[in-house]
């Protein structure tokens, strides 16, 4: 959230000239979506984003509004992704406080106990395994390390797609040609087995390993994205601008161009917070991923598969666990795309 | 048309190329492919010396790519690593045809279903089953494939126990006494069944996404509404005018989709203890066979860009508007 977004203000949002005699709050957000795409043309006085505080047009006082206040509006009317955040954050916050909150030690074994269904009585509220291990608290240990392995997936791949995107689309010519060639050589990879090869013959075990293992291949949608963008970015006036006033070009992209390309990234790095909860649960499921006695969500169904026909809920909660994130997950994703990126709004 | 076909294929050479150099450098170069043979105390020293000596591993890693290349195009991808009698490819022309029965299987029913899911819901825009469509598909994406199959094996495996009614099976690819002819073939849809529902799911939400949205598109389009103008029936307008049209995508979509039914596939293969590609690849995998692991790599990596190709030449075959030139 930059001060640079900060030039977005009411009179982009409204380009058609119409005469607003009224306040700018009460424009609707939704009155022309188009013209609130993070491309939105910039105005004259790009350069000195910091302040517009105020603006002046047709000769009246106009109340500034960020692209993001706009943004945050749309996302907070969007009730089910609303919804999906609120679930999502306490899910979340269950993992990272597993260890307050767990009745029991993961890796805390109770023969007495063993094979227990769900019950109320002693907070076996997922019942037990086979050594008796509690797996209501393997579940919230297993949120936090497909969490920790999911965040970090998305961060990194989120620096290393938009950081090879910028540079192919800024420079485009054989850089971008060279970078783009990787890109989809990369993709005519299939993932999943480039993953598991990678994870077989370089070893696992520790979530950061997983993540950074992940993030070599979940680069490439992102990478595609931005340069897109930059494409259509670098030939607008303000970067000439910015040129002309001797910017170097890192300062260009990183300060100019990318806070107006950064509404299809946001959205995409929710995205791969999913898709990466799913694939290291899939890892990890194979025995690639987080090794025994760690849990991870994957390894938990991993360690149920055997004894799956009498033992259900072994398989069922930590799979039911997966899909309320990934689902949530999804929800507001499609919501930050509406709020963020109005131009890829589905046509409904 | 003809000249960008050509082009087409003449670039996917190099691709091919590019893609052999990247599976062999970062399978190599990632670790020492002998460093399990090691450590392993049933081999000798002189077995493992004879494994670098049949692989040339001690040359560098140009000259091991030569000699990789030279066995994949003239020695059937050579031998793996632990059995010098056995030649890699006699193994995967073993285990792709099963593969591909599973795949295709699952893929032509997704496709049938996806589409007409996604007409119905485009037709029906905003009714019960759009809703209904649209939620499932949510549910089916956020769904991990591997819990989906195992929740069906339970299930099928708990009806068989309780009733004693075999429906489908749950492990394995045939029974060990099937006859032969058309129980054969029962037998077989009996045990491809689960797989190929598990595989399904992800195809379904997919294409009906799709469909659903290239639908709209040209539902709205003009030449729709004269063909409705001029009186045509509603059935014939939406199946051949608008349908032919919007399935254009959707073929193409589904065209891309292989690599990642292969990763599909290694899953539920692994599941059911199906003899396929998925099952071969995760052994290798377990018993690090670096050579096993890059034939299998180069031929799935070949197939993908196969379809890619195809995808690209369909799309301008169904789509006379695209000009390539």
């Amino acid at each position: 959230m930059t001060d640079v977004d900060e030039r977005n203000t009411v009179d982009e949002q409204n380009p058609d000239g119409q005469p607003e005699s009224a306040p700018a709050q009460i424009i609707e957000p939704q009155a022309d979506p188009a013209t609130l795409a993070p491309t939105s043309p910039p105005a004259p006085d790009a350069v000195r984003a910091d302040e517009l505080a105020l603006v002046h047009e047709h000769g009246l006082e106009i109340k500034a509004r960020s692209q993001w206040a706009y943004a945050r509006r749309r996302f907070l009317r969007h009730r089910l992704a609303m919804l999906s955040l609120i679930v999502l954050v306490i899910v979340l916050l269950a993992g990272v406080f597993a260890k307050q909150i767990a009745p029991y030690a993961y890796d805390q074994q109770d023969f007495a106990h063993s094979e227990v269904a769900p019950t109320l009585k002693a907070n076996h509220f997922f019942g037990t395994d086979v050594l008796g291990r509690d797996y209501f608290s393997r579940v919230l240990f297993g949120i936090q390390n497909s969490e920790r392995v999911a965040f970090l997936v998305a961060v990194l791949a989120t620096v290393i797609g938009t950081a090879i995107g910028a540079v192919s689309g800024f420079y485009s010519g054989w850089t971008d040609n060279l970078l783009m060639r990787f890109t989809d050589l990369i993709l005519t990879l299939p993932g999943l087995a480039v993953l598991l090869t990678a994870a077989a013959f370089l070893g696992t075990g520790k979530p950061t390993r997983v993540a950074f293992i992940l993030a070599l291949l979940f680069w490439t949608g992102l990478a595609r994205i931005v340069r897109g963008s930059f494409l259509s970015l670098r030939e607008k006036e303000y970067v000439e601008a910015a040129k002309a006033a001797g910017s170097g070009d890192l300062r260009i992209m990183f300060r100019h161009m990318l806070p107006n390309a950064i509404g299809p990234i946001v959205v995409n790095a929710t995205l791969i917070v999913g898709v990466a909860i799913l694939t290291e649960a899939a890892l990890s499921f194979l025995g690639f991923g987080i090794q025994p006695p760690a849990a991870s969500l994957g390894s938990l169904i991993n360690d149920g598969q055997n004894v799956a026909s009498s033992d259900w809920w072994l398989v069922t909660f930590p799979g039911l666990t997966i899909v309320l994130i990934v689902l949530c997950i999804n929800f507001i994703g499609d919501g930050l795309r509406d709020a963020l990126d109005p131009t890829q709004r589905r046509r409904a | 048309m003809i000249t960008f076909v050509i082009r087409r294929v003449l670039y996917s050479i190099p691709v091919l190329f590019a893609a052999s150099v990247l599976i062999f450098v970062s399978v190599t170069a990632i670790g020492d492919p002998l460093a399990t043979l090691k450590v392993n105390p049933l081999l000798s020293k002189v077995t493992v010396q004879r494994i670098e000596e049949r692989k040339h591993l001690n040359e560098s890693i140009p000259v091991q790519y030569g000699y990789w290349v030279k066995d994949a195009l003239t020695n059937k991808f050579g031998t793996p690593l632990l059995q010098p009698g056995n030649r890699i490819w006699d193994d995967l022309r073993r285990v792709i045809p099963h593969t591909l029965q599973l795949v295709l299987l699952a893929e032509i029913l997704a496709l049938l279903i996806g589409v007409g899911i996604g007409v119905y819901s485009a037709i029906r825009q905003y009714s019960a089953f759009d809703y209904s469509a649209t939620t499932l598909s949510f549910l089916g994406f956020a769904m991990p494939v591997f819990w989906l199959a195992l929740m069906l094996q339970v299930l099928f495996t708990n009806i068989f126990l309780k009733w004693n009614v075999r429906i489908f099976y749950t492990s394995g690819l045939s029974s060990e006494d099937t006859g032969g002819g058309i129980h054969f073939v029962v037998d077989r849809l009996q045990h491809l069944a689960i797989p190929a529902m598990t595989l399904m799911v992800i195809s379904i939400a997919t294409y009906s996404r799709f469909m659903r949205a290239s639908m709209l598109e040209v539902i709205n389009s003009d030449y729709v509404r004269t063909a409705r103008a001029k009186g045509l029936m509603e059935r014939k307008v939406t199946l051949k005018h608008a349908l032919r049209n919007a399935l254009i995508p959707v073929v193409t979509v589904s065209a891309l989709n292989f690599g990642a039914l292969i990763g599909g596939a290694v899953i539920t293969e692994t599941i059911f203890q199906l003899d396929g590609m998925g099952n071969y690849f995760i052994s290798n995998l377990f018993s690090q066979d670096a050579y096993a692991v890059m034939a299998w790599l180069m031929v799935t990596a070949t197939a993908v860009i196969l379809f890619n190709l195809i995808a690209d030449i369909a799309y301008g075959y169904l789509d006379p508007r695209i000009r390539y030139d």
